[in-house]
């Protein structure tokens, strides 16, 4: 008989800890579920769209198969473009020109109008010849043009994540830079890191002898002092740029100090310059990189720094060989969550920071309100999002900084 | 405790050097967020000091005319809705956690957290566009819930903090005893996380209060919330009703998050001291 019970009372168990492990996955289930709906396919659907264009194939059916039968480089022959005619006919009847119009012109520059009036002609004629067409749109006798279509009318796409780094196919088929004065994202990323570097650097020589002294006062004042680290942290980002834009204004606070203290003659111009979004981004991000650093160092035994100093250390020695090696998680820590957030700064660039101070983070907003290229807002998304998380992983795995153990 | 037993000159110079430091440190930290305090009480339209005169005219301005009101509606009908289902979600999501028996802990608990580490634009742009697809953007429950997926971290980590200490037998003794396990719920385990839920409701509430960027994207004019109508001013023209609306909005973040972490703390205290 027992033979025959044990295993149904292992089969038994095993079912419990089953449903044992699937009862608190059910509680949470409904958040993840949400956070799937809300915020896992949002991003998702971002990012494909880097990669995911199928406006002017979609456009292009005859013109497509009639490619496939004239060949893969070149100015086509008469086939492909009457194919084209009829093509752009039905999709102005279809009201879908204007789409493809524009998103050939994210990739050839100028297209807009000249496949508009392209599309016009083929309404009205309906046996434009090849040259008549040529003469509409120019573009559609030069090499060139044709392979921005060609290239269109693949559905994938690895056009906008080269574009985000300036680069792009050539006719010859390898990856080069593109046109000087079109390279604009380097520019933009090289941009967004500087301030980053320059904030975190600054946060850092603002934050690390505070931390210090904060662990070397009575309780009380360190008590007092974290408060008054804690006040500015817990006030919300916009109210705090909007203090700063009162404070740096032409007749604003800052410019009165200094003329009253005689350190300038004249009035600064700090708003829309890059030292006042600096001054600004350290003010908000100080909290970020001082309590990490805080954390650590009162973990520090200052028993082992009098040992080093009993044992003949000079200050700076001990400083150096004792006191920094063990803090240094902290600040890289606190540097490293600073500047992460500092990549993907939105709100305190657009308000403080000139036209010439914008971030990656502006310019993925400016291609969805203003220039409604989600193509490339999404690219640019997709290398934003890599720095930050490969960052973000760095700093959990090899720092060990739990976000939630600040503060 | 800075100098030591014998401070030589130099030593005293180092020190008082970095004392000054500090100081500047800390006044540039606290005084800026306090600028906006006195200038909304200003009569006149000066961003100067010193004021023109003593007047309520600018909270006036914000508490009074319907654009600012609408705007302080919506914040606090959005703010609401997305605080109860943040609070409701991410208090039985931090109740699964505390499960020894949770299972892929490792893969969860990230996910759980990423709404925090992704940058914000990349967010509200992604929900924007997918939103627009099905017909949530410039929709109230479209704000809501983009603002619940940011807020529920907080919620998920204050109340887990909270569970830290809390004894699971008490649950099981809930169960021996006969009572459901909503009743346990109800009756023990409730009574004793309340402050945290409470301190991750708070938290949420800030987090959607405060927050600009996903409601640029995702209000029309008709869900404008308060951080909102005070960017567009800041962007368009500067008005001192700017400095009393971000006075009135600090005045409850702050308020709030005081009670918060105060909240957070009893709680951690009171689980630990029952765990003893």
């Amino acid at each position: 008989m027992s033979s025959i019970a044990m295993p149904s009372i292992k089969t038994r168990t095993s079912a419990t800890d089953r449903s044992d492990s699937l009862r608190p996955l059910a509680l949470a289930a409904p958040l993840l579920l949400l956070l799937a709906f809300s915020f896992g396919a949002p991003i998702v659907a971002l990012l494909s769209r880097a990669v995911y264009e199928p406006t002017i194939a979609n456009a292009l059916p005859r013109t497509i198969a009639a490619l496939r039968v004239d060949g893969a480089t070149g100015v086509p022959a008469e086939p492909v473009f009457s194919a084209f005619a009829a093509d752009l006919k039905e999709a102005q009847a279809a009201g879908v020109i204007y789409e493809f119009a524009k998103t050939l012109n994210t990739r050839l520059p100028g297209a807009r109008s000249q496949v508009l009036r392209v599309a016009r002609l083929a309404g009205q004629d309906q046996t434009a010849t090849k040259e008549a067409m040529i003469k509409a749109a120019p573009l559609l006798g030069e090499e060139q043009g044709w392979a921005a279509i060609r290239a269109g009318t693949n559905r994938f796409t690895s056009f906008f994540l080269l574009s985000a780094f300036d680069l792009r196919w050539t006719d010859q088929g390898t990856i080069g830079a593109v046109p000087a004065d079109q390279a604009v994202f380097t520019r933009v990323f090289g941009r967004t890191f500087l301030i980053a570097t320059l904030v975190t650097l600054a946060t850092l020589a603002l934050a690390f002898p505070l931390a210090y002294v904060m662990t070397n006062v009575r309780p009380v004042i360190a008590g007092i002092v974290l408060v008054l680290v804690l006040l500015p942290f817990w006030t919300s980002i916009l109210v705090r740029t909007a203090a700063w834009t009162v404070i740096l204004q032409k007749y604003g606070l800052l410019n009165d100090l200094l003329l009253w203290l005689g350190v300038t003659s004249d009035r600064l111009e700090l708003m829309y310059s890059r030292t006042g979004l600096i001054i600004a981004m350290t003010h908000i991000q100080l909290p970020f990189t001082l309590l990490p650093i805080y954390s650590v160092m009162r973990a520090v035994q200052p028993s082992q720094l009098r040992a080093a100093q009993s044992l003949g250390g000079r200050p700076f020695t001990v400083f150096r060989r004792v006191y920094l090696p063990q803090v240094m998680p902290g600040v890289l820590a606190g540097c490293l969550l600073t500047f992460i957030l500092c990549l993907g700064y939105y709100i305190t660039p657009v308000l403080i920071g000139g036209a010439s101070d914008q971030l990656i983070s502006n310019f993925i907003a400016n291609y969805v309100n203003v220039e409604l290229n989600w193509e490339m807002a999404a690219a640019l998304s997709f290398v934003l999002l890599a720095s930050t998380l490969g960052l973000y992983v760095v700093m959990t795995r090899y720092l060990g900084l739990d976000l939630f153990k600040m503060g | 405790m800075l100098l030591s037993p014998y401070p030589t000159t130099s030593e005293r110079i180092r020190v008082a050097a970095l004392w000054i430091w500090c100081v500047l440190v800390l006044i540039f930290l606290v005084v800026p967020i306090f600028v906006p305090v006195p200038l909304s009480f200003n009569s006149g339209s000066f961003f100067t000091f010193p004021l023109a005169g003593i007047s309520t005219r600018w909270y006036e301005v914000v508490l009074g005319t319907p654009r600012w009101r609408a705007a302080i509606g919506n914040s606090l009908l959005i703010g609401a809705g997305a605080t109860v289902l943040a609070t409701f979600l991410g208090t039985l999501t931090a109740i699964g956690l505390s499960d020894p028996k949770f299972p892929a802990r490792r893969f969860v608990v990230p996910l759980l957290i990423s709404p925090l580490i992704v940058p914000v634009v990349v967010t509200a742009v992604g929900t924007y566009l997918f939103y627009a697809r099905i017909g949530l953007a410039n929709t109230y429950v479209g704000i809501i819930l983009a603002h619940t997926v940011l807020a529920s971290p907080f919620v998920v980590v204050t109340v887990g903090a909270s569970l830290t200490g809390f004894d699971r037998n008490l649950m099981r003794a809930t169960s021996s005893l006969g009572a459901k396990p909503l009743t346990g719920f109800r009756r023990v385990m409730l009574p004793l996380i309340l402050p945290g839920v409470l301190s991750g409701a708070a938290f949420a509430f800030v987090t959607s209060f405060d927050e600009v960027v996903v409601a640029q994207f995702l209000a029309n004019a008709q869900q404008r919330t308060l951080p909102l109508e005070m960017f567009t001013g800041l962007r368009e023209q500067l008005s001192p009703a700017i400095t009393a609306a971000a006075t009135l909005m600090m005045g409850l973040s702050i308020l709030l998050l005081i009670v918060a972490n105060l909240l957070a703390r009893r709680s951690r205290q009171g689980a630990s001291a029952l765990a003893e």
